[in-house]
């Protein structure tokens, strides 16, 4: 049975609408027009206990919205929704008590005091038993590198150091499912390799379930063997990147170095269809291949007959380039 | 409870980072209402009494209220500051914790400070107590500590209405505050010496008349007959909770339909 179902979920909001000038504002204290913003359509799909799931989509696709029905903090219009067995709106305290909810833009710890300090009160109010904390406690301690920065105050943590200390904040109730909102969210090339090695490791020995949302996509590539892509408001797509890669990557790009080779190579001496030369100099040969039909091994050894090989790169279209295209095909 | 007192300790040690602003401010609000307190005095140099009410009667009544409303200040300052938690979506974080709204919106800040504030209150109280020709009894000890009881609650109440009329509107917040200050302002005297409509409105729509005015009859010893009645109002008062807790509910509901 999936850990997560949700079949069917609508929401809309009103949205004041605002117009400009003086008269209009002083009418709009007594009578306000409202747009309607239909912030999800039909929303479906489940996941299963250990599955790290990246949710993505551009700003205003509905996300957050997303997110916060399946954390229970909002309520949907209509549509199911039952995450390990409860329904999180109608169940709003038993919910919260088995997921850690870490948002990148904002902080759960209190700012004034060290972060020990805030993890024990954490420990109060989920009521964990002190075993239970102490275990997890030291787990995390040692997994996020918390020892030099427990006990400073979390003003004067950076980012960085901060954002582990979400996610150590998050996971002391020893949650079954962890909701990240853009866990990544400016940190340093450093510091984004440790969240993401942290998440990894989690979801791996205590079979954690990750949703997270991002539009780092190389957060995306390290981490989720699913996606869930969403625009105006509906899933558009839900499956794994590889099979994603193969339906929307045109090409690749191919860059071979040689011993210096004098006379040039075009798209002739190759002789393979589907195959074309970007540039070509002395010693270096950048192509360019279309479709998936066409084999490595086959321009390899057509190659070597020619010049000697001395190292050969191949770059897929970068996943960002994908995602746009997706967008676009989704009118997005 | 625990939780409460859990909340109040990291925060205590929150504004104990900045020491020294602690200290001028905790002085400062023992000195803020000072000024109003002087007003007073010299109204009733001037005029002698109000509706028969004696100087250090209507001190007596100050001293509870200001005494009551600086607690209140200092206990339930999460409510009173509440548009914040709104403003910034903080509110969310609230409903991820697996614990009541209402506890944590009360633990979510305290405003020791305020305890400066008390702190004259008290003298204030005292003093009048000292110069009024009362015959203390227990029962009057105990109503006379109802009434500040009965008053902390009552503020409470109106500061929970407040804060959620910050699910409708931020802007409207300013409207709440005749009735937070204004309340508070308006009770310091004995409800009599106002306009009908305005007595009745704080007796029985905000109670503010089982704070001060009828608990005050029954320490003067001006009631003739009843007087269980008079001692047992600041109970009633302190039912007055009870609602504001029902309309909170309904705000956090409205809330979690509308994300704003």
């Amino acid at each position: 049975m999936p850990q997560i179902e949700v079949s069917g979920i609508y929401k809309t909001f009103k949205v004041a609408r605002r117009s400009s000038g003086l008269r209009q504002a002083v009418k709009s204290l007594f009578y306000r027009e409202y747009d309607t913003v239909e912030a999800l359509k039909d929303v479906s799909f489940t996941v299963d206990t250990g599955e790290i799931v990246g949710y993505i989509g551009p700003n205003g696709a509905g996300k957050s919205t997303t997110i916060k029905i399946i954390s229970g903090i909002l309520v949907p219009d209509r549509g199911k929704c039952t995450i390990l067995g409860r329904v999180p709106w109608k169940e709003r305290i038993s919910h919260v008590r088995n997921i850690g909810v870490v948002f990148g833009q904002r902080t759960q710890l209190w700012w004034d005091v060290p972060v020990i300090d805030s993890y024990e009160l954490l420990r109060d109010i989920y009521k964990i038993p002190r075993r239970e904390y102490m275990n997890n406690l030291d787990l995390l301690v040692d997994t996020l590198d918390l020892k030099g920065i427990i006990n400073t105050p979390v003003r004067q943590l950076s980012l960085g150091q901060r954002m582990r200390c979400e996610l150590g904040a998050s996971l002391l109730h020893s949650p079954g499912i962890l909701f990240l909102d853009e866990p990544t969210i400016g940190l340093d090339a450093e510091s984004k390799i440790a969240v993401r090695q942290f998440i990894k490791t989690i979801n791996r020995e205590k079979n954690v379930t990750v949703i997270l949302t991002t539009h780092d996509m190389s957060d995306i590539e390290a981490l989720a063997n699913r996606i869930l892509l969403i625009g105006n408001g509906r899933i558009v797509y839900d499956g794994n990147l590889n099979d994603l890669k193969g339906r929307f990557s045109t090409h690749k790009t191919i860059i071979i170095n040689f011993r210096e080779y004098n006379s040039p190579i075009d798209d002739k001496t190759l002789g393979i269809p589907g195959v074309s030369i970007v540039s070509c100099s002395q010693e270096k040969l950048t192509l360019r291949v279309d479709g998936n039909g066409i084999l490595l091994t086959d321009i390899i050894s057509r190659l070597s007959n020619i010049v000697d090989i001395v190292d050969i790169s191949v770059e897929s279209q970068p996943i960002d380039e994908l995602i746009v295209k997706l967008y676009r095909e989704y009118v997005i | 409870m625990k939780l409460y007192f859990k909340y109040m300790s990291i925060l205590l040690k929150s504004q104990m980072q900045y020491r020294a602003s602690f200290w001028l401010l905790s002085i400062g609000q023992f000195f803020v209402p000072f000024s109003v307190f002087a007003g007073l005095y010299f109204l009733f140099e001037r005029f002698g009494s109000i509706r028969g009410w004696s100087f250090f009667e209507v001190a007596l009544c100050f001293g509870v209220i200001n005494m009551a409303f600086s607690i209140t200040e200092c206990f339930v300052r999460g409510f009173d500051i509440f548009s914040n938690l709104v403003v910034s979506g903080d509110f969310d974080r609230v409903l991820l914790r697996p614990r009541s709204t209402f506890i944590q919106v009360l633990g979510s800040q305290f405003e020791f400070t305020r305890l400066g504030r008390l702190l004259q209150g008290v003298i204030v109280l005292v003093w009048a107590a000292v110069n009024l020709s009362i015959r203390w009894t227990v029962f009057k000890i105990i109503t006379l500590i109802l009434m500040i009881i009965s008053g902390i609650f009552i503020f409470t109440g109106i500061f929970v209405l407040a804060a959620t009329l910050c699910f409708w509107t931020i802007q409207g917040i300013e409207v709440a505050n005749i009735f937070t200050y204004g309340g508070k302002e308006i009770s310091q005297y004995p409800l009599n010496i106002y306009k009908k409509w305005i007595t009745r409105f704080f007796t029985f729509i905000i109670p503010f008349g089982c704070v001060n005015y009828l608990p005050l009859m029954y320490l003067l010893d001006r009631t003739q007959y009843n007087y269980h009645f008079y001692m047992l109002t600041p109970l009633i008062g302190i039912l007055f909770i009870i609602p504001c807790l029902g309309v909170w509910e309904m705000g956090v509901k409205h809330y979690r339909s509308t994300g704003s």
